[in-house]
């Protein structure tokens, strides 16, 4: 078995750290940092729907702005959005929504902000984290809280986690997992590249058992905010 | 058998299975699925013999019938008030439900009764399944609120700002020598001295940010006196 660059263990995850109400002005916000790689989340809403023709009658709408920050990665980014940030808004939307209640909110809008602050591999994974917690401290009623890995292959061998140096190796692929740890239940799964017919189990096992360690974290993060304030 | 797997007056995140088996009830802020009963919100657990509630730490104010709630009004219309009482619903106060006499509104400007600004004590009367809300004047308690100002809190803290029986909201008005009017949905309506009215946004800030917490009363209490005494 070849080493990984950085010493990592195949189902090691980078050290995880998560904190909840960074952002004072929103109704809910969550930071999550995996790695090199941290994600703020900022949730606004339930709100009324503007303009009026996009509200639905019977649930709430998500409104999902992805984006990285200009100086988030090593060539400076063109700041607003472009074809991949329009994507993964829409894959970090329908990541999160089997976890809302959205029928509980007819005729709202609930408007969630993610952005990368720092970027090293993984961001999406790191945005619907951090997504999940901002919408939990926004006081929204949901089943689960969605935890979120990013599984990667290369070499012959699963990895989870992978960082920007093993996602240049030649051939390497990853695999974006979210899952709702309580319901036992995938809400995303993307494959962008080759991965042998064979490996497909193994990559969705390690991916679960994963998500239960970031979920361990997020539900500390969200405990932790409130056991701190009572002196 | 029934059990309960978390103790009352812990916080709880949402999708936390709660309690297992049939005995216990789920009321707000919770749900079942199967045997069990799990939490809907972050917030903190409330348990009343076999009702399992959740309180959310915050949110936004969801108006539910009978509720009585401040309201500032936004826009007149024909016939018509637009009132803002902070859910993200657009509400209409119509003129009969807001005035006892006749008025002919052919000749009549409304405005007169409330003006865009003014601050109103109203009641909730019903919400439908389309979130139609309809309010009343016609409420014990409901009237126009004349001069001072409107502070927010979140509306899940509101049984916090008054406290048992009334206890932490009666302290307030006496130590702060200020008139307060808290409605359901978080917004608060005060009025007095410039130096009480102060006093006051300081005891609401420290609520709304330690509202989880026990003894709080008395921290406020300490609070208020240490600053006059200063």
């Amino acid at each position: 078995m070849t080493k990984r660059p950085d010493n990592r263990k195949p189902d090691e995850i980078r050290p995880m750290e998560a904190e909840v109400g960074v952002i004072e002005q929103a109704d809910g916000s969550a930071m999550f940092k995996v790695g090199d790689t941290i994600a703020m989340a900022g949730v606004y809403g339930p709100t009324n729907v503007l303009p009026r023709h996009m509200e639905d009658p019977e649930k709430a709408i998500i409104r999902s702005y992805y984006d990285l920050y200009p100086f988030s990665v090593p060539e400076r980014k063109r700041p607003g959005p472009n074809r991949r940030s329009v994507e993964l808004s829409m894959v970090i939307k329908n990541a999160v929504l089997p976890s809302i209640f959205v029928k509980e909110y007819p005729k709202t809008q609930i408007e969630l902000y993610t952005n990368i602050i720092q970027a090293n591999a993984g961001t999406r994974c790191a945005a619907i984290s951090a997504a999940s917690l901002a919408l939990a401290d926004a006081g929204i009623a949901m089943r689960d809280i969605v935890s979120s890995v990013a599984v990667g292959h290369y070499k012959d061998q699963v990895v989870v986690d992978i960082n920007k140096e093993e996602e240049d190796i030649a051939d390497a692929t990853d695999i974006p997992i979210a899952y709702m740890p309580r319901m036992k239940k995938i809400t995303l799964l993307q494959l962008d590249g080759k991965l042998p017919n064979k490996k497909m189990k193994e990559v969705i096992k390690l991916g679960i058992k994963s998500c239960e360690k970031v979920y361990d974290v997020q539900k500390n993060a969200l405990k932790k905010k409130y056991q701190n304030m009572g002196e | 058998m029934s059990e309960l797997l978390i103790e009352e007056k812990n916080i709880v995140i949402p999708g936390e299975e709660i309690a297992k088996g049939m005995d216990f009830l789920p009321s707000t802020g919770t749900f079942r699925e199967g045997e069990s009963i799990f939490s809907k919100n972050l917030g903190l657990l409330e348990v009343r013999k076999h009702v399992i509630k959740v309180i959310p730490l915050k949110g936004n104010y969801m108006p539910k019938g009978g509720d009585d709630v401040v309201g500032i009004v936004r826009d007149i219309g024909f016939s018509t008030w637009s009132i803002d009482i902070g859910c993200p619903y657009h509400i209409n106060l119509t003129v009969s439900d807001a005035v006892k006499e006749y008025v002919d509104l052919s000749k009549a400007d409304i405005s007169k009764y409330f003006d865009i600004g003014d601050i109103i004590s109203v009641k909730v009367t019903n919400v439908t399944k389309s979130k139609m809300i309809s309010l009343t004047m016609k409420s014990y308690g409901a009237r126009k609120l004349e001069g001072g100002r409107l502070l927010k809190i979140s509306y899940s803290k509101v049984p916090r700002l008054i406290g048992k029986k009334g206890s932490m909201i009666g302290m307030i008005k006496e130590k702060t020598n200020c008139r307060i009017h808290v409605g359901q949905n978080g917004y608060i309506w005060i009025n007095g001295p410039a130096e009480g009215q102060s006093l006051v946004e300081r005891a609401v800030d420290m609520i709304e940010a330690q509202a989880h917490t026990s003894g709080l009363t008395d921290r406020v209490k300490e609070m208020l006196e240490g600053v006059k005494n200063d």
